[in-house]
């Protein structure tokens, strides 16, 4: 049942971005900033974790994940520290995905070479 | 021609082809299934096998996945499936890591600081800048809306 | 007077300028297209043995003219003028390629129409007398066109059904001498911009350039689509065919039976993964110097209009939301008896 929410949660929120590509002008760059900034604000009003304990990482794996986890933290943040609280949480609890990112993404591109399509 | 550019961008639209939605959607929603998924089993392979708790299982999955993705972008695959997939590869988080190697693997020519390092986050960037701003502004209005309280 | 001008647009050479020899050059893709066999040399892979796509692209031009001047039995110093043009910023296809050649150089630039455009002047210096022969070399290269205006290779983007794939080609003239095929009228088209927006949609884009030019030239020399065995345009793809003959027909010219299209013709579209078509600087200028002028010197072809086009955008003009204005020339190339 685990996977089951995990796939069809996680495979809705791609269609919907499908659609967006297919019937909008908005490019793949604006769309993902786009779910970004709406992971964000459901994370901030407390709506996206409730689809995290039902979907899991059909949640937590598309990019919305990420805004979610960016406004957990610095609501968090704010709790604990205030302002300062509030610029430090985000950053702090996204760490774990910007770093590794950062780290494999220069890693494998140092290794590997682009190769031309067919 | 006896068009003007509206009529003619009217025209346009009507004799290009569109994009096949339905199964555009349908891959979509299969392969970022899979994505979600295979997410799913990793966080569960590290919270039982690794004992390592919800929030750390979490982070680990990150990690995980983003590695995965590189590394198919590395191994000239991810666009291959992306091809198809679309939306199903763009908006898991492999597809940030795919966004960020891409750039940084096609511009190692020119040198590795100004080249690799510098172009790496010209997809993903806005992400990070959009995503981290809004972010401190949730953490804003929290704190606001503690003090009204 | 002048007498060699016709009309609004057109010159008419005083004698055939004749183009003495060709070569084309093919990428992998292109040599599993329906004309492999056309192409002088086919690489035998995106790299060609360099170390960057640049200079690959440069090394085609470079071994595209080599290649035409061998064939024309011609040595460098032969040759009074080379006019040769790229996709990539600051003509550097053109710019390195030829560096070491020692040809006196013009770096023109006309996007996807470089190819006619740059046989249209060199045909006019050697009907003008400047020139015993000029060259006109022209290239483009998939991966550094991607890089360039779109996105890196590696990146999980999807096509748009209008999109274009960019040929990796490259093709080069020798013009003068003698030759039993020669240029002998072209048309230089008018920027026209339809208000078109979208940067995958280059055929809807270039389109009504195509036509403008098309029906300046009919106006100019009297002539109609019939006066010719075929009309090529360069890399209008398959929607931006579909809107030149219906558009054209509503003009009263019906070219429907006759036009070909580089782009359609280079790759098989149904099996071969290119959406609308092929496009850039190398597709009208690859299967120009192999698959049509091998046609028009021993083939089905005696007269054709070659008219070739062009999407004057860059990616800065794109991101700043400017429309993408078309430009479009036309040369009259025949069998000389």
């Amino acid at each position: 049942m685990e996977y089951l929410n995990a796939f069809w949660v996680g495979g809705l929120i791609c269609a919907i971005a499908q659609i967006l590509i297919d019937k909008t002008k908005l490019t793949p760059g604006r769309i993902l900033v786009l779910f970004v900034v709406i992971g964000c604000i459901l994370g901030g009003l407390g709506i996206y974790d409730k689809l995290v304990s039902f979907a899991g990482a059909g949640a937590t794996v598309p990019i919305m994940g990420f805004g979610n986890t960016l406004a957990k933290g610095a609501i968090e943040g704010a709790e604990q520290g205030g302002i300062l609280g509030a610029f430090m949480g985000g950053a702090k609890a996204a760490a774990a995905g910007i770093t590794a990112s950062i780290v494999f993404g220069f890693l494998i591109a140092l290794i590997f070479k682009p190769k031309s399509r067919s | 021609m006896e068009m003007n550019q509206q009529e003619y961008g009217d025209y346009l639209n009507q004799v290009s082809p569109n994009s096949k939605l339905f199964k555009d959607m349908l891959w979509a929603f299969v392969v970022g299934g899979i994505i979600c998924t295979i997410g799913q089993l990793i966080s569960n392979f590290y919270m039982d096998n690794l004992g390592l708790n919800e929030n750390d299982a979490k982070g680990a999955v990150s990690i995980t996945m983003i590695f995965l993705g590189a590394l198919l972008t590395g191994l000239n695959l991810y666009h291959k499936i992306a091809k198809h997939a679309g939306a199903g590869t763009l908006v898991p988080i492999t597809g940030f890591a795919n966004a960020i190697v891409s750039p940084a693997m096609e511009f190692k020519r020119e040198g590795l600081v100004l080249g690799l390092a510098a172009k790496m986050f010209v997809i993903a960037g806005p992400v990070l800048v959009y995503g981290i701003t809004a972010s401190v502004a949730v953490g804003m209005i929290s704190l606001i809306i503690k003090a009204v309280m | 007077m002048n007498t060699k001008r016709m009309g609004s647009q057109t010159v008419r050479f005083s004698s055939p300028v004749p183009i003495l020899a060709s070569a084309s050059i093919g990428g992998k893709k292109e040599g599993e297209g329906p004309l492999r066999d056309s192409f002088d040399i086919l690489m035998p892979d995106a790299e060609w043995n360099e170390e960057t796509w640049e200079k690959t692209e440069s090394k085609m031009q470079k071994e595209a003219l080599r290649l035409a001047l061998q064939k024309a039995d011609c040595k460098a110093e032969d040759i009074h003028y080379v006019l040769a043009g790229d996709l990539l910023n600051q003509c550097i296809g053109a710019g390195f390629g030829l560096r070491e050649l020692g040809i006196p150089f013009y770096g023109v630039y006309g996007a996807c129409s470089t190819m006619v455009e740059s046989l249209s002047l060199a045909s006019m210096l050697v009907d003008g007398g400047y020139a015993d022969h000029a060259a006109a070399v022209t290239s483009s290269h998939f991966c550094t066109a991607e890089r360039q205006y779109r996105t890196p290779l590696e990146y999980g983007g999807q096509r748009t059904p209008t999109a274009q794939w960019t040929v990796t080609g490259a093709g080069a003239v020798v013009l003068g001498g003698r030759s039993n095929v020669g240029v002998t009228h072209v048309t230089t088209g008018k920027i026209v911009d339809m208000g078109v927006k979208d940067p995958n949609n280059m055929g809807g884009a270039m389109a009504p350039s195509a036509i403008n030019t098309i029906k300046t030239h009919f106006q100019d020399t009297g002539r109609g689509p019939a006066d010719y065995d075929y009309i090529i345009t360069g890399d209008l793809g398959t929607v931006g065919s579909e809107i030149l003959i219906e558009l054209l027909g509503e003009e009263g010219y019906d070219i429907s039976k006759n036009h070909k299209d580089c782009g359609c013709m280079i790759f098989d579209g149904d099996t071969q993964d290119v959406h609308a078509g092929g496009s850039g600087c190398g597709c009208v200028g690859s299967v120009f110097c192999g698959h049509i002028l091998k046609e028009l010197s021993g083939g089905a072809y005696r007269r054709i209009l070659l008219i070739g086009t062009g999407a004057l955008l860059s990616p800065t003009t794109s991101l700043q939301g400017e429309s993408v204005p078309g430009i479009a020339h036309a040369a009259v190339i025949e069998r000389l008896s």
